[in-house]
């Protein structure tokens, strides 16, 4: 074409600079993926500070040593996949707080972080990254640590000295008889080869609890930060509900205190900030209500029926694996479909 | 009903998404627009055939004379929003996108008007075809954006009798208060519009349906509908309460089947605005030559609610708004949520311009992934008011599955935004499921040719 020939375009009003184009929803929510994270992290504050305060340095060098093992991780695979480094997310440093607080307070420093180079290249980095992996990275972590080292995983659950708030003389009692977990002791209860109340838990298992797991401390503050993600709206009720709900009804069934089962063990914890991953349960709300309800059943079945120590870990990685088939049998009806015309 | 209304809200069980409402132009009057030199007139301003011009370049117009019509029966006829001369015939950008055949008209400024111009006689007395043939005549179509042809709405099939006419003034868009003032200022013509639409489908009963954020509106029209037996339903607050579907279902609790039309329902809905435009048809004469345009946006000078010429560009009322402010953004019409951004200003205000949103460079959102990726947190599947699965339609979309998009339901999806304005990870689920609808019916009609190649090659 001759140069000549080329048109001037000439601008008129409103046209200085041009225009972006795109298509619609042109405004969009501020929620992001960092922000979410953030806050769950923010619901678990007050569970991490109080579980410091209560376990003192051991507790300290397991969240950090399982954060740092989590973060490097995931930096080194995204970095040798050639893809983005997405660090800043918080999803990795959420893994490896999660992680930490399903550990013993007292765990060589090397373990931990172990556990959380194995939540994120075994849990998450191996199926594609966040929003890809099957089961809950956290979990994962957990289970490899629990197999390689289950000596360490459940031995160094030794009373503490400085849980003193709650150090009473009845939970010291309780201790000289088994020391063991609340959990391992109602199962020597129901074996019959043991007498006593599990009302005598109640108050150490809300409010400081000096067994267990490091998340395990206090069921009050699990459930301050439940409260915080549900006032976020961050997750769906439907799933600690119906996992706490279906554990106390099936425990009161066979003859356990329900609100024993509610509180002790890793139940709460799990059912709040495992269960509801978002990569891991389902996405309809019927979906999420068979996955709670599954998780439930076989924390009851595993706690009272096996060997293991404690049901919830197995129960939600096992329903995380169902999770696939339930996104692909359980769907919302679509509006208009399937339903009988109104009667005009 | 308050009671139900806060349990669901407790127990997470509503649908539809709640964006910033942004009505900063709700308590502006409705006011004159710009008077332009020129308009500009596409000859499609409707869903159906275009328009053929009826008019050639250098006659004489007058305002609300028919320059196009169509033998088509799902058409309307554009008229003339001004007086003057014919000084061009020729394709024009249109804020849909494509170049439309358009007819230039620069003003005489004398806005002269056509002795079409006059009332047609009580409707009331009409029969229902006589009113339909009238409404086709004005040129209304429906003005909530969707400019369906009205006579076509209003002629169901006689095995399908209309019970209920649903007035819509939800106006459930952000920035958007054109129908909002028109309640509160024509809540009178609306009424009477409305009992023509009532008489002519042979309904029993209207209701006007607004969005309990609009408290004025709602006292406006109980008001002027009080002595004419029409009810208003307030309606909670939530993106998308004015989609025809969802509109329907929040009143009646009915829901049109899929593909269907509110009429098998035994319904139909007009806009607010379309009520006033067939009160003016046939109480002042006048078809539908201009109509409200809200003007917002943090990209604008001055908002406001304007009676707008249709053919006016959008760089006339920009102007008249005070021009754009900031670094140049978008130019949206319609509402932040389902509004088409322009490429130009020159685009002229159409039948379908509710309202044109200036969006400015420096606060506007440009984030959305490359690709799809999801963390499976579930919010599209929770607000998607048509319960369907848009994480699934966008990952199959992009990936270009098809025939597994097809089975999710694809066709229903009334491209809301509602998904993509949740979503965290910011995928574009909208313009992925606008890919995807066009994949799946390219599909179809290649499959159809196949088979059809298939029987022939058998016999």
């Amino acid at each position: 074409m001759a140069e000549e020939s080329k048109p001037v375009r000439k601008k008129s009003a409103g046209e200085e600079d041009l225009l972006t184009i795109g298509v619609s929803p042109h405004i969009r929510d501020s929620d992001t993926t960092a922000r979410i994270m953030g806050w769950v992290i923010i619901a678990l504050l007050p569970l991490t500070v109080y579980s410091i305060y209560i376990g003192g340095l051991s507790t300290l060098v397991v969240i950090v040593m399982s954060i740092a093992g989590a973060v490097a991780t995931e930096a080194v695979i995204q970095r040798l996949r050639h893809i983005a480094v997405t660090v800043t997310d918080l999803s990795a440093l959420l893994t490896g707080l999660l992680l930490a607080l399903t550990l013993p307070p007292r765990l060589p420093f090397w373990m931990p972080f172990i556990g959380g180079a194995v939540a994120i290249a075994l849990g998450k980095q191996v199926f594609g990254g966040l929003g890809h992996n099957i089961f809950n990275p956290a979990l994962v972590g957990r289970a490899v640590l629990f197999v390689s080292w289950s000596r360490y995983m459940t031995t160094s659950w030794l009373v503490h000295p400085k849980a003193g708030v709650v150090n009473t003389a009845a939970v010291r009692s309780i201790d000289a008889v088994t020391k063991a977990t609340p959990l391992y002791t109602m199962r020597l209860v129901r074996q019959h080869t043991l007498s006593l109340s599990a009302s005598r838990y109640y108050k150490p298992l809300l409010f400081g609890n000096p067994w267990g797991c490091i998340g395990e401390v206090s069921a009050l503050l699990i459930l301050i930060g439940l409260a915080i993600l549900l006032a976020k709206r961050l997750v769906d009720w439907r799933i600690p509900v119906c996992f706490v709900g279906t554990v106390v009804i099936l425990s009161w069934t066979i003859g356990m205190d329900p609100l024993f089962a509610a509180l002790s063990g890793s139940l709460l914890f799990g059912a709040c900030f495992m269960a509801t991953d978002y990569v891991t349960n389902p996405m309809t709300a019927w979906g999420k209500v068979i996955f709670a309800a599954g998780c439930g059943a076989i924390t009851v079945l595993l706690r009272f029926y096996s060997n293991l120590p404690e049901g919830v870990m197995f129960a939600i990685l096992f329903m995380n694996g169902m999770t696939p088939l339930i996104d692909r049998y359980v769907r919302p009806r679509p509006f208009g479909h399937g339903k009988r015309l109104s009667e005009a | 009903m308050q009671l139900v209304q806060s349990i669901r809200r407790l127990l997470d069980l509503r649908r539809g998404a709640t964006p910033p409402a942004n009505k900063d132009t709700a308590s502006i009057s409705i006011e004159p627009g710009p008077t332009p030199e020129t308009v500009i007139i596409p000859l499609q301003q409707h869903v159906g055939s275009t328009c053929d011009p009826l008019v050639e370049v250098g006659d004489r117009v007058l305002m609300g004379q028919k320059i196009g019509d169509s033998e088509a029966y799902v058409s309307a006829p554009v008229h003339s929003s001004v007086s003057g001369e014919v000084t061009d015939i020729k394709e024009h950008p249109h804020p849909t996108g494509q170049d439309v055949l358009s007819v230039f008209i620069r003003s005489d400024g004398r806005d002269e008007s056509s002795p079409d111009v006059r009332p047609p006689g009580d409707p009331m007395e009409m029969s229902p075809g006589d009113i339909r043939t009238r409404v086709r005549e004005g040129g209304v179509v429906g003005l909530g954006g969707a400019v369906f042809p009205t006579h076509v709405k209003l002629s169901p099939p006689d095995n399908k009798p209309i019970e209920l006419v649903i007035i819509n003034g939800a106006e459930c868009e952000p920035f958007l208060t054109g129908d909002h003032r028109l309640m509160v200022e024509r809540s009178t013509d609306i009424v009477k519009g409305s009992l023509v639409i009532k008489r002519a489908v042979g309904a029993q009963k209207v209701i006007v349906a607004v969005e309990e954020n609009k408290p004025d509106a709602v006292e406006s029209m109980r008001e002027a509908g009080r002595e004419h037996g029409i009810e208003v339903a307030g309606l909670p607050s939530r993106y998308p309460q004015g989609a025809e579907k969802t509109l329907i279902n929040s009143v009646t609790g009915r829901e049109v089947p899929a593909g269907g039309l509110p009429m098998e329902v035994g319904v139909i809905v007009d806009n607010v605005g379309t009520a006033a435009a067939v009160h003016d048809v046939f109480y002042k004469g006048t078809p539908l030559v201009e109509r409200v345009v809200t003007v917002s946006g943090d990209g604008v000078a001055k908002g406001a609610n304007l009676r707008v010429r249709i053919g006016t560009t959008f760089a006339d009322v920009m102007d008249f708004c005070g021009g754009l402010t900031g670094r140049r953004g978008k130019l949206i019409m319609g509402g932040p949520m389902m509004g088409l951004a322009q490429y130009t200003a020159r685009v002229p205000v159409v039948k379908a311009t509710t309202g044109i949103l200036a969006l400015r460079g420096e606060t506007l959102f440009k984030d959305e992934t490359a690709h799809f990726t999801c963390i499976r947190c579930g919010r599209c599947v929770k607000y998607c008011p048509m319960n369907l699965t848009p994480y699934i339609l966008g990952s199959y979309s992009d990936a270009g599955m098809w025939t597994q998009l097809g089975d999710f339901y694809v066709d229903d999806c009334i491209e809301c935004g509602c998904c993509a304005y949740v979503c965290p990870t910011k995928n574009p689920l909208v313009q992925l499921i606008k890919v995807g609808k066009e994949g799946v019916a390219h599909r179809r009609r290649k499959m159809e040719g196949l088979e059809e190649a298939t029987s022939r090659k058998a016999q």
